[in-house]
């Protein structure tokens, strides 16, 4: 593959990342003085980024397809002997997808939070996190090379703190920052290690010399990196086990659990794995590891959100499970990089479109979050029903809505990989049929219950158009990417793409996966939407309790690392004071205990010293004698 | 004469002398005794340059001498002070710089 440089609208690359990051260094740093117009900045630089991405995917397609990897050298950032690692960034088919994702559903979210957040005091602060958020991820998908890629990493990972205890006068939300940011660093720890051992294998860290001489590396050195880059990828995707932080985000605005812990931030870790397609191809065990992980979590995910009484964390395990879904793509190999790609795409639009449906429920619900505490909603929330079905139907994948395409090309792949990991996938994509259909009911269907002192209405314009927008992406993006953008074909040249022939013709699989999604939403509308809702939720089975603790996540992080590193602490603190301590004041009690008896020597009598001085040089001079003899 | 009889003379000096620094509590004598110890060791250095044929000794004799003399001076500075403070000379009466 050639890497063009970047000449006409290309040369402008750099902007993506500058304009937002201008607007939240604009945002940040004047202050008060932006708090009336700072908002609007932080759309329109949002905005003109998405134009200016819209522009050069024009100016990409009219590239041949082996000229589409444009770099740009921005700065020379690291410069030793014959290591040099440039602040360059690199346009190519995987990065565009992504920088229009990100430009687009980010401009879409900023203009809806211009109405869910008008009321907040500190909105200008917010804007700026949004658009520093923007710019980090926009770097993460744009850098030429692993270590850049680690600054945009952090950037999000910090952008996405920030955003979660955006509230921090609320304890729960304080910490569930705090948990986010701690549990990404172990994430990153691996991604670390991953950019140490390339540096020390390949001696760069450049995407074109690791994937160029990636086969000729030692296939352990290749699962280890696999491993590693697994791990950072787990971090950041709340993948299991490192998924508990992704729950407790939601305690930030529904805007950012849209951008960040729906369409795009979370996903990040798909993009890593398969930007390192290469590696994993040449390393099956870290390959198999992927797709064992994502079947863990794509079942965890569903499960937690059928029990979830919490609209948002309901769809906080939907979007586990659905990442799950790509994850298990990208582990799948080239047959499945394209499909997670393109699930990727569609479910970061109808799951942003169903986050800010959700905020546009609590915004005409005084903020109440209690699905128990819904119901009959679609009749005073009509664009927000319709929008947040459309959603709800290319989730659950009923053709011809967007996740339908996607997800049946990923459990078509699975299909073709092996009969077990397509069942799973299936029953899986079974189980989504089930709790998205529970929301639904909980949510706009049945009888009002809801409080006395609530009175739902629809929400303003600036919420419902960005909505809106999302709803027809949901509806059309998945046929529109798939015959009129021939997704296989553009991403083809970067994560490969080939296709196995499977036992039965590829309707059996359609007609089956239907079938399987059907009877779940089914089995979701008689318990939920036939049957009334009790308001306090019934105590449920052993199942249902431990979804409702997240699957005993946090237990198990308290009982496997926190209580032993209390336990450890602890330890340290008896041996500082006990060994440590009582060493040093145990010499220094020695020390002054001595003194204070050889003080008593000092008496003051001045023929008490002559006497010790000719004692003294008596001893010297028979010491001498002696010696001599 | 035999030079190491200006040897044993020396040493019997000083042995005088640093007894009298140890026994004698009156200020005055016990600087006298001290004086007697300087004196002695001038009379060793000197007895040893004649031993030796060189003047090293000799050199060092006058030395002695000199910083005996600004001793002297400062020493019964400090002693007639001491006397008008506390109406006493005995060394062992000043005391108070002690643990």
């Amino acid at each position: 593959m050639t890497v063009m440089p970047a000449e006409g609208i290309f040369s402008l690359m750099w902007l993506l990342i500058a304009l937002p990051l201008a607007g939240a260094a604009i945002l940040l740093f004047t202050g008060r003085r932006s708090n009336s117009w700072g908002p609007y900045l932080g759309v329109l630089t949002v905005t003109a980024s998405a134009v200016l991405g819209v522009l050069m995917l024009i100016n990409m397609m009219d590239l041949p397809a082996e000229e589409r990897t444009i770099s740009q050298v921005a700065y020379q950032w690291v410069f030793v002997g014959d290591f040099s690692v440039d602040l360059a960034f690199q346009l190519d088919q995987l990065s565009m997808v992504f920088v229009l994702l990100i430009t687009i559903v980010g401009a879409l979210i900023h203009i809806y939070s211009l109405g869910y957040m008008s009321h907040d005091p500190d909105r200008r602060k917010f804007f700026g996190y949004l658009n520093l958020f923007v710019a980090a991820m926009l770097l993460l998908v744009l850098a030429n090379n692993y270590l850049l890629l680690y600054v945009g990493w952090e950037g999000v990972g910090l952008a996405s703190y920030l955003l979660i205890s955006f509230w921090q006068y609320k304890p729960s939300a304080a910490a569930a920052g705090k948990k986010a940011f701690i549990i990404n660093r172990v994430g990153d720890v691996g991604l670390s290690l991953a950019i140490m051992l390339m540096f020390v294998t390949f001696g760069s860290v450049n995407f074109s010399d690791v994937f160029g001489s990636a086969t000729n590396a030692s296939e352990g050195t290749l699962t280890a990196l696999g491993l590693l880059l697994l791990l950072a990828a787990a971090g950041k995707s709340a993948q299991f086990p490192l998924q508990a932080w992704l729950l407790d985000a939601m305690e930030g605005p529904t805007p950012v659990s849209a951008l960040i812990h729906a369409a795009t931030m979370v996903t990040a870790g798909v993009y890593l794995i398969a930007r390192s397609n290469v590696i994993y191809n040449n390393a099956e065990i870290a390959a198999t590891v992927v797709v064992i992980v994502a079947l863990i979590t794509v079942f965890m995910g569903a499960i937690i959100g059928s029990a979830k009484d919490d609209i948002k964390k309901a769809l906080a395990g939907s979007t586990m499970s659905q990442i799950g879904y790509m994850m298990l793509a990208v582990g799948l190999g080239p047959i499945g990089y394209v499909f997670a790609i393109f699930h990727l795409l569609t479910h970061g639009v109808f799951k942003a479109g169903l986050f800010l449906g959700a905020g546009s429920v609590m915004h005409g619900m005084n903020d109440d979050v209690n699905m128990r505490r819904y119901g009959a909603l679609r009749g005073v929330m009509v664009i927000t029903f319709i929008t947040f079905m459309a959603g709800y139907l290319a989730i659950i994948g009923i053709p011809p809505f967007s996740g339908f395409w996607s997800k049946d090309e990923i459990i078509h792949a699975a299909f073709e990989q092996n009969l077990f990991i397509g069942l799973a996938a299936v029953a899986a994509a079974g189980i989504t049929g089930f709790y998205m259909t529970r929301m639904i009911a909980m949510t706009f269907f049945g009888k009002k219950r809801w409080e006395d002192d609530v009175h739902p209405h629809e929400s303003p314009k600036v919420m419902t158009i960005p909505l809106i927008v999302l709803a027809l992406g949901s509806t059309f993006l998945g046929m529109a990417l798939l015959f009129w953008g021939d997704i296989e074909s553009w991403l083809e040249p970067v994560v490969g793409f080939e296709s196995e022939p499977t036992p039965l013709p590829s309707s059996v699989y359609i007609v089956f996966t239907l079938v399987v999604v059907i009877i779940g939403a089914i089995i979701g509308w008689i318990s939920y939407g036939r049957r009334e809702v009790p308001e306090v939720a019934p105590a449920g089975n052993w199942l249902t309790r431990a979804a409702r603790k997240d699957l005993y996540g946090d237990a198990v992080n308290h009982a496997l690392v926190v209580a032993p590193t209390n336990y450890a602490a602890r330890l340290l603190v008896w041996f500082d004071n006990k060994a440590v301590d009582g060493f040093v004041n145990g010499s220094a009690a020695v020390v002054g205990g001595l003194s204070g008896r050889m003080r008593r020597t000092q008496s003051g009598f001045i023929r008490t010293y002559a006497l010790s001085m000719v004692g003294g040089a008596v001893l010297v001079i028979a010491a001498l004698v002696l010696v001599r003899i | 004469m035999n030079p190491t009889n200006y040897v044993i003379l020396a040493s019997v000096l000083f042995s005088i002398g640093a007894i009298g620094v140890l026994v004698r509590r009156n200020a005055i004598i016990v600087f006298m005794s001290v004086e007697l110890m300087l004196n002695a060791a001038n009379l060793a250095f000197v007895a040893f340059a004649r031993m030796n044929g060189n003047l090293d000794g000799q050199t060092v004799a006058f030395f002695v001498m000199v910083v005996a003399a600004a001793e002297v001076v400062v020493g019964l500075a400090i002693i007639v002070t001491v006397f008008r403070t506390r109406q006493s000379a005995s060394i062992d009466e000043p005391n108070l710089l002690k643990y």
